[in-house]
C-alpha cells in the first residue's frame, strides 16, 4: 500500500494520486475467494505429481510435489489471513488469477509429460526434470550464468560508451560527422553476426571476439540515437543559454547532452535487444562458456531439461536487464512528463 | 531616422545601459534570393527607458531583437550598448522569448541558476537566485520541474532566469503573447513594477497596442517588411498607469491609425 502511493510523489515531487488514495479503504473480505481457488489449484499440481506413476525416471518428482504443496499452503494462509497481512495479501490480489492459470498449466504439463506421455519424450520433459537441473546441476549452470553476464556487461558497456561518445561527437562537430557518417552508414546496418567468422580468428580469444561483437551490436543504435538526439535539440535552448553567458563547453555538456538523453535511452534500449541476440549466437557458435554454450552442449547430449532450464534463466536475465535499464532511466529522466513504465 | 525625444519619466534607480542602433539593415538568404527584413533602422534608447516596438506581424521586429541580443550580426549598420559595439551575446543583455524555453531537465531553481552557472559565479549567486525567485513569487516552486508549471508560472521563471543576471538591457520578445488575458494583465503590472524597481533598460516587442502603451515610455511603430521606423511616439503618462485613462485611448487610436487599422475604429 505505502509503496504504491508514495513512490511517484517522492520521485518527481508532483502530486499524483493513486487509486488507493482516492477510494476509501474497504475492510478486506474474511476469505479471499480467488486466493482460495489458487491454493486449490496448486494442491492439484502437487497431487498430479504424486497421484500417478512416472512414465520415466525422474528422481525429483517428490521434491517437486513438496514444493508445489508448500506454495499451495502459502497461498492458503495468505488468503485466509489476508485481513491481518496487509501488503502481502494485496500483492496476492493482483497475482491471484495468474497463480490459478500457472497452477493449471503445471498440472497439465505434469500429466501430459510425466504421467500420460502425451508429448514425445525426451523432447518435452516434465517440470520436475527442470527442478532437477536447478538443484543438481547448479554449479555448472551458475558458472554459465556468470560467464554470460560478464560477457554481456563488458560488451554492452564498451559499446554503449563508445556509441555515446561517437554519436555526441558527430552530432556536435561537422568535421567528425564528415569522417564518421559514411563509415557508419556502410558498416552500421551490417548485422553483427556477419562478423562472427572473422571475429573468431581475428581476435586472440573467443571471449574477446564475443565482446567485440556485442559492443558492435550495441554501438550502432546508441550512436545513431545519440546523434539524432543532439541534432533534434530545440535551437532556442542554445539561444537562451548563449544570451545567459554560456560558452560551447556549457552548450555541449549542459544543454545538448541532457536534451538528447531521452533519445540516448531509446538507443540503449534497442541496443539491449540486439546485443542479447548477438550474445546468444556468439555463445552458441564459438564462445566456450555461458548460457548459449550450455544450451548448445545440452542439446548435443540430448539433455533437453537442461536446455529448457537454461532458456528460462536466460529469459529472466534479459527481462531483468531491461528492468534495470528502465530503473536507471527513471532516475535520470525523472523530469520527463510521460514515461512508459516497464 | 534618429529619434530625439526621450521620455524617461521617473525610473527610480537607473542601472540600465543606453542602446544605439545606427543604420541597421538585415536580410536572410532564402532559396538563393535575399529576403530583406530590416531597412536602415536607427533607434536610440536612453538608459532605463522602456521602449515598445510595434508593427505588422512578420515585419522583422524579432530579428531586430536577435541583433540587439548579439545572437546574429547585422548585414549592415552598427549596434552598440553603452557605447561599446555589440559583437556577441552577453549576460548584460538577456532575452525573454515568447516561449518560456525552460530547460525541462532542470528544476525551477536550477533553471534560474543557468546564468550564474554558465558565467562561473554559481557559488556567490545562491542568495541572489533565491531573492529573484521570491521576486517573481515562485519560492515555493523552486523544486518543481517545468512540466508541472502553468504557462504564466513558466514565463515568470523565464523572467527570473533573465533578471538574476542583473541585466542592463532586458529584451522582451512577446513574452506575454501566449498567456491567457487575465494572466497577461497581471503580468503586465508585474513587469512595470519590476522595471521601476530594478531600473534596467527594456525593449519589448509586442502585437498588443494596449500592452505597449500601458508599459512603455516610447512606442516605436514599424512599417511592413522590410521594417523601417514609421513613427516614434512618446507615452508621457506617469506610472502606475490606469487602463481607463482617456489619454491612453487617444494614443491607441493614433497608433492603430499608423498600423492601418483606423477604419475599424
Amino acid at each position: 500500500m505505502s509503496d504504491l502511493s508514495s513512490t511517484p510523489e517522492t520521485r518527481t515531487g508532483s502530486i499524483r494520486l493513486t487509486l488507493a488514495d482516492v477510494v476509501p479503504t474497504v475492510p478486506r473480505p474474511l476469505v479471499d475467494l480467488v486466493g482460495l481457488l489458487a491454493a486449490v489449484v496448486w494442491f492439484a499440481v502437487a497431487a498430479a505429481a504424486l497421484g500417478w506413476e512416472d512414465v520415466g525416471d525422474w528422481p525429483r518428482t517428490q521434491t517437486f510435489a513438496v514444493a508445489a504443496g508448500l506454495i499451495a499452503a502459502g497461498i492458503l494462509v495468505v488468503s485466509l489471513a489476508g485481513r491481518w497481512l496487509g501488503g502481502v495479501s494485496r500483492r496476492l490480489d493482483r497475482a491471484g488469477l495468474w497463480l490459478i492459470v500457472l497452477g493449471l498449466f503445471f498440472t497439465l504439463w505434469q500429466l501430459a509429460s510425466a504421467k500420460l506421455g502425451w508429448v514425445p519424450l525426451p523432447f518435452f520433459p516434465p517440470p520436475q526434470a527442470l527442478l532437477e537441473v536447478y538443484l543438481d546441476d547448479f554449479p555448472r549452470l551458475g558458472e554459465s550464468i556468470l560467464a554470460s553476464v560478464k560477457l554481456q556487461l563488458w560488451g554492452y558497456s564498451i559499446g554503449a560508451v563508445a556509441g555515446f561518445l561517437l554519436g555526441a561527437s558527430i552530432g556536435w562537430s561537422q568535421r567528425a560527422a564528415y569522417w564518421v557518417h559514411p563509415v557508419l552508414r556502410f558498416i552500421g546496418p551490417l548485422p553483427a553476426g556477419a562478423w562472427l567468422p572473422i571475429a573468431f580468428f581475428a581476435f586472440p580469444s573467443s571471449w574477446s571476439a564475443g565482446i567485440f561483437l556485442i559492443a558492435l551490436a550495441t554501438g550502432f543504435p546508441v550512436t545513431v540515437l545519440t546523434w539524432s538526439g543532439i541534432l533534434s535539440v530545440n535551437p532556442a535552448y542554445y539561444d537562451v543559454a548563449r544570451t545567459l553567458g554560456a560558452r560551447s563547453r556549457f552548450l555541449m555538456l549542459k544543454v545538448a547532452i541532457p536534451a538528447a538523453l531521452p533519445h540516448v535511452f531509446v538507443g540503449l534500449f534497442m541496443a539491449l535487444g540486439t546485443s542479447f541476440s548477438v550474445l546468444v549466437v556468439a555463445e552458441l557458435l564459438g564462445v566456450k562458456a555461458g548460457l548459449g554454450f550450455y544450451m548448445q552442449a545440452a542439446q548435443g547430449w540430448g539433455d533437453y531439461a537442461n536446455l529448457y532450464a537454461a532458456l528460462l534463466v536466460l529469459a529472466l536475465l534479459c527481462s531483468g536487464a531491461v528492468s534495470l535499464l528502465f530503473a536507471a532511466r527513471d532516475r535520470f529522466l525523472s523530469w520527463q512528463k510521460d514515461i512508459v513504465t516497464w | 531616422m534618429v529619434s530625439a525625444s526621450i521620455q524617461t519619466a521617473e525610473a527610480p534607480r537607473v542601472t540600465g545601459a543606453s542602446l544605439d542602433i545606427d543604420g541597421v539593415s538585415h536580410g536572410f538568404e532564402l532559396d538563393g534570393a535575399v529576403l530583406e527584413v530590416l531597412d536602415d533602422v536607427s533607434l536610440h534608447v536612453a538608459p532605463g527607458e522602456f521602449v515598445a516596438l510595434l508593427g505588422p506581424s512578420g515585419c522583422g521586429k524579432s530579428t531586430l531583437l536577435r541583433l540587439i541580443a548579439g545572437l546574429e550580426p547585422p548585414t549592415r549598420g552598427r549596434l552598440s550598448e553603452a557605447g561599446r559595439p555589440i559583437e556577441g551575446p552577453d549576460p548584460s543583455r538577456v532575452v525573454v522569448f515568447q516561449d518560456p524555453t525552460l530547460f525541462p531537465w532542470r528544476t525551477v531553481r536550477r533553471n534560474v541558476a543557468v546564468g550564474p552557472e554558465a558565467q562561473g559565479t554559481l557559488k556567490s549567486s545562491q542568495g541572489r537566485i533565491d531573492e529573484t525567485l521570491a521576486l517573481v513569487g515562485l519560492s515555493k516552486f523552486a523544486k518543481a520541474y517545468p512540466h508541472q508549471l502553468s504557462g504564466g508560472m513558466a514565463q515568470r521563471v523565464a523572467l527570473a532566469r533573465a533578471l538574476v543576471n542583473d541585466p542592463d538591457v532586458l529584451i522582451l520578445d512577446e513574452p506575454l503573447g501566449k498567456l491567457d488575458s487575465l494572466t497577461r494583465i497581471t503580468m503586465q503590472a508585474e513587469l512595470v513594477s519590476l522595471w521601476r524597481r530594478e531600473g534596467f533598460t527594456a525593449i519589448l516587442v509586442t502585437h498588443d497596442v494596449e500592452e505597449a502603451l500601458f508599459l512603455a515610455n516610447r512606442v516605436v511603430v514599424f512599417s511592413d517588411r522590410p521594417a523601417r521606423v514609421k513613427a516614434d511616439i512618446p507615452v508621457d503618462l506617469p506610472y502606475p498607469r490606469h487602463r481607463g485613462d482617456p489619454r491612453l485611448a487617444e494614443l491607441r487610436r493614433q497608433v492603430l491609425g499608423l498600423l492601418g487599422l483606423d477604419a475599424d475604429w
